[in-house]
């Protein structure tokens, strides 16, 4: 069947092609579509029928007509070819080489899509990462298997946090270092660029594969890239036993393709036209992250997505809070005071921070000092409130003491140079010295012996 | 036999005359499970639990007679199951790390010997109906499984084995139908999911389910039988608070069904439950506790089996006398898995793409729970607790508002609450409960008295806090009076002092009923003395400035559920000093 070829294209519209009077055709089926010129493309059978087969075309149907479009069913789903040569080079969302070196040959081939991971062989997730930033570092944890979204907006310097935490990222005493899987959906060229010299720069690139998809490339590609990319994570994970430090950016632009097909589609939209399956789709990809029982390796996953208007309930952001473990958020407000990495704490979260941190992790008095920070900052912005009211000459002692404290803690801990790379144990006494402008009696959730040990407050 | 006539996504249509709408088939080469949902004409809708990748039209489709069970027997605790019953171990020993399709795996294990007690009713001529306790086998250290005939069978017992080891597919005993036939009875049966399983009479039910969480038992109780709402956005901890309910709940049965979220939160249960105690029965958690898992990257339609697989394994232990709760993690997920199926079937959306018929079937999934006369004439409950996952946080969407008409108990976490990591973010506002006056009595008998007064003051001082708070943040502090100002500080204190409750600290992570009031107690005792103070001439910054209040915002943390006496101790020091202002400010004012 694989070397027959169908010309019995019925209609197209969109990205879609319909064909009547082809029989027996495997649902997810990897299609190649070829014109009267011979240009090549590729697709994926995604309904099939009896009477009618729907083809989803990658790089679109511009210039097809019915007449002269010629369809191959390989009969087989989407595989990708594996090697460990594949570190150092570029593809596209499909596996082909970009770099104009010759394609992957290898025996080992993978289903794209590849299949759920069993909940119980997964082992939970609590190997500390030092990335060198305090917000992360001190306030919202990374660990070793963890997937942990960077929500940004357009303009804010997501890239360049995320160049940051991939040259910095280490374990507290291991010096393996990460293999990095870069897939880049829809991103411009001048990002894709900066990613590119900064892995070179920094001596990182042939530790990287990247899959690209730049804003000028088929959008439809854009729906198998992450699964493509992900594919040779689990490959180097789980297969090569190496740490995999996955970098998706920008996810905004996969959910924005995702619509577009449904919409093509015809299926229902729930919230702002994306399908219903929006949150099953995104999941499907988020949860190849992880740590398995009995394999060496690991799959942390850093995807960055920017917020449309800024907006967190947008369900692209939201729904991704909601399967990820946790969230950094970016904020327009400190990137416009000059905070670099402008991360708003209140919002930003990881959820695995707890096993990963503590005493025989970090420091004994982690976890206490994350949760102060936090309690003070939000206490913080109540009198940063009241302050903007009735004025900062009324305000009380304490809240005075608050809005120095937040001041601080703005310019000093969250703000930090793009090239410093602070240890967690620098990240916590600065922590300490920014708690020492607050009184003992103020700071609840930290204890006693911590306050005796670390609290240096000169009673003014 | 029949055929594959189309693959689009999870539902697949088939033709094959006489299949019936619910049966069970299995699809394809791989032999993949699926559930008949529609027929039309000639045609079969079949929404099929695994993906159906590679399926293709002209396969072969084998109907099994039956509807989608479950089998229920002893072995089902300290399991983990997929959504549709399948055990994720065996499943893990048959295709490794990663799930494949079509496979076989019984939910019960065939080879292991239970030691069956029969029951002392059990003897030849003794007639039997449905729900009747043939025997026993103790499933687990903590639990005796009470094995039961199944809830349709009737007759006469003419065979029955004696005490011994048996494994499930051994015949326990023989009835004799009125009919004149006769039924094998085993120490398992199996039940469709989608019914509910018959008990004799609703039973009343006034006995609090205890969670050793604070802001949940005190504030806003749930009953054993009730029915609860946990609606947050993502961050708020949900998982969070759902977790510590299976751990410290003072039920029987804990069942936690995740339902579309993430296989990490599985693996933290499954990794710590075995090592955590339970503080009712001494006993390892995971005795009592089992899993059923269909997390977010498993396929979609096998999420709207595990809620009905889940609750259905909970009426089983209800029936055997057991008080069951059942944690689904999320209901959200739940629902967008019907409105999936919906949306590929064509059915007209209503609100947000979900099909008219969500809230009833919202409404028939709650409706499982509560506490019942069983048929074998016990008592037992199943308490149901769901998760809402609203988009965007947003309580009036469809799912969170269908939910809150159903449920009696709604525990609504906030999101600015967790975002000053004030956990369990539940907020005292937006929440409700309609059990409060029927646990009061169970209050008063077991711990005090006092308890609804102290209560009603407690969440009377905290909504007249938020009023000032309001007023604050319009004018500034200076227009508060001095009383005024000790409310402020008395709810700061109730919030930090008794609402926070953290989940990682060994000895605030369960918090006993009795710890609960007097912390609560010794919160609104402090601030009535305050008011008493103030009344008296002592200014309100003088009460501030005392050193008491970082004191008992650390109690909860410092003193441990069985050395109560320490409260008393810091209340004397507090007494005290309060003596030492009051005579003070009492000479001032008679001056005479």
């Amino acid at each position: 069947m694989s070397d027959l070829e169908h010309r019995k294209v019925s209609s197209i519209h969109g990205a879609l092609m319909f064909l009547k009077g082809v029989k027996n055709v495997a649902y997810g089926d990897r299609v190649v579509i070829r014109n009267k010129q011979g240009g090549r493309r590729n697709g994926q059978v995604i309904k099939s029928s009896a009477e009618v087969v729907l083809v989803q075309v990658f790089e679109g149907t511009d210039n097809l007509d019915l007449e002269n479009t010629w369809v191959r069913f390989l009969d087989e789903p989407f595989e990708l070819s594996l090697s460990p040569d594949m570190l150092g080079r570029n593809f596209n969302g499909i596996g082909e080489p970009r770099d104009g070196r010759p394609p992957i040959i290898s025996s080992i081939q993978r289903n794209v899509n590849g299949s759920p991971v069993n909940p119980a062989a997964r082992s939970y997730p609590r190997e500390f990462i030092q990335t060198g930033i305090s917000t992360i570092d001190g306030l919202n944890s990374l660990v070793r298997g963890q997937k942990l979204p960077i929500f940004s907006g357009s303009g804010l310097p997501h890239n360049k946090l995320v160049a940051q935490i991939v040259r910095q990222a280490k374990l507290t005493g291991d010096s393996t270092n990460f293999v990095i899987v870069f897939a880049a959906i829809g991103v411009s060229h001048s990002d894709a660029r900066f990613f590119e010299q900064e892995f070179e720069s920094s001596g990182v690139l042939r530790n990287v594969v990247m899959f690209m998809n730049l804003a000028n490339d088929p959008p439809m590609e854009r729906l198998i890239l992450p699964r493509t990319a992900l594919t040779a994570a689990e490959y180097l994970a789980f297969e090569q036993d190496h740490h995999v430090l996955v970098v998706i950016t920008d996810m905004t632009n996969y959910a924005e393709a995702l619509r577009e097909i449904a919409t093509e589609k015809g299926d229902v939209p729930s919230r702002k036209g994306y399908p219903g399956y929006l949150y099953s789709d995104l999941a499907e990809i988020y949860e190849r992250a992880g740590r398995l029982h009995d394999h060496h390796g690991s799959i942390t996953m850093i995807p960055v997505l920017s917020m449309p208007s800024d907006d967190i309930t947008h369900p692209i952001p939201d729904l991704t809070g909601y399967i990820t473990e946790g969230q950094i958020v970016l904020s327009r407000e400190l990137h416009s005071k000059s905070v670099y990495p402008p991360v708003n704490v209140p919002p930003s979260l990881s959820r695995l921070m707890k096993d990963g941190i503590g005493k025989d992790d970090t420091r004994e008095d982690h976890p206490r000092v994350a949760s102060q920070l936090y309690a003070a900052y939000s206490r913080a912005m109540d009198s940063r409130n009241l302050a903007s009211i009735i004025g900062a000459e009324e305000l009380s002692g304490r809240d005075r003491q608050y809005l120095e404290f937040a001041r601080r803690f703005e310019s000093d801990f969250v703000n930090q140079g793009s090239n410093e790379d602070r240890s967690i144990i620098e990240t916590l006494d600065l922590a300490w010295e920014l708690l020492s402008l607050l009184p003992p009696a103020a700071l609840s959730r930290v204890s006693d012996e911590d306050l005796q040990k670390y609290h240096n407050w000169d009673g003014s | 036999m029949g055929e594959v006539i189309e693959i689009n996504g999870p539902i697949v249509t088939i033709r094959q005359p006489g299949i019936h709408n619910g049966e069970q088939v299995r699809i394809g080469e791989l032999g993949l499970i699926g559930e008949v949902i529609h027929l039309r004409e000639k045609n079969a809708l079949v929404q099929v639990y695994e993906s159906t990748e590679s399926l293709r039209p002209g396969e072969q489709v084998t109907g099994l007679g039956h509807p989608l069970s479950v089998e229920l027997g002893p072995g089902l605790l300290g399991q983990i199951f997929d959504g549709v019953q399948r055990p994720l171990n065996k499943i893990m020993q048959l295709s490794g790390t990663n799930i494949t399709r079509g496979l076989r795996v019984d939910a019960l294990d065939r080879d292991k010997k239970w030691h069956f007690i029969p029951h002392e009713t059990l003897a030849v001529g003794n007639p039997v109906r449905g729900g009747c306790i043939l025997g026993t086998v103790q499933e687990t250290e903590s639990i005796q499984h009470r094995i039961m005939s199944p809830p349709d069978c009737k007759g006469e017992i003419i065979e029955h084995a004696p005490e011994g080891d048996y494994t499930i597919e051994e015949i326990i005993a023989r009835v004799k139908t009125v009919s004149g036939s006769v039924t094998e009875l085993k120490m398992y049966h199996r039940w469709p999911v989608r019914i509910p399983r018959p008990y004799y009479s609703h039973a009343n039910t006034d006995e609090p389910l205890i969670t050793g969480q604070r802001i949940l038992d005190t504030f806003f109780p749930l009953v054993k039988g009730g029915k609860a709402a946990v609606p947050g956005p993502f961050g708020a901890g949900k998982t969070m608070v759902q977790q510590q309910i299976a751990r410290w709940a003072n039920a029987d049965i804990v069942l936690y069904v995740g339902c579309g979220e993430r296989g990490n939160e599985m693996v933290d249960i499954l990794q710590s439950f075995p090592k955590l105690k339970d503080p009712h029965s001494g006993r390892s958690l995971m005795e009592r506790t089992f899993l059923v898992a269909n997390t977010s990257n498993m396929p979609v339609v096998a999420r709207e089996a595990s809620i009905n697989v889940g609750v259905t394994m909970a009426e089983y232990y209800r029936d055997q006398g057991y008080d069951v709760v059942m944690v689904a993690d999320s209901t959200s997920r739940w629902a967008e898995a019907l409105r999936e199926v919906a949306g590929r079937l064509g059915q007209m959306p209503v609100e947000e793409g979900y099909p008219a018929y969500l809230a009833s079937r919202l409404a028939a999934f709650y409706e499982r729970a509560g506490k019942v006369n069983t048929l074998s004439g016990k008592q037992g409950s199943v308490s149901l607790i769901g998760a809402v996952s609203p988009p965007g946080g947003d309580f009036s969407e469809p799912v969170t508002s269908h939910t809150k008409e159903i449920i009696r108990t709604f525990w609504a976490l906030s999101k600015p609450l967790a975002d000053a990591r004030h956990y369990p973010s539940v907020s005292w506002l937006d929440s409700f409960t309609s059990y409060a006056e029927r646990v009061s009595q169970w209050w008063s008998d077991n711990v005090n008295p006092q308890w609804s007064t102290r209560r009603e003051q407690a969440l009377a001082l905290l909504s007249e806090s938020d009023e000032l708070e309001r007023i604050v943040n319009l004018v500034g502090p200076e227009a508060l009076s001095s009383a005024q100002r000790w409310v402020l500080e008395s709810s700061v204190l109730i919030k930090e002092a008794v609402l926070q409750q953290s989940a990682l600290d060994p000895v605030d992570s369960y918090c006993s009923p009795q710890k609960q009031f007097s912390l609560l107690e010794l919160m609104l005792r402090y601030h009535d003395a305050g008011v008493e103070l103030i009344n008296l001439g002592v200014p309100v910054e003088q009460l501030i400035e005392l050193p008491f209040s970082t004191e008992l915002k650390r109690l909860k943390s410092s003193v441990s559920n069985d050395d109560l006496q320490a409260f008393e101790t810091l209340a004397d020091k507090i007494r005290k000093k309060f003596d030492v202002m009051r005579a003070e400010y009492s000479q001032q004012r008679e001056p005479v």
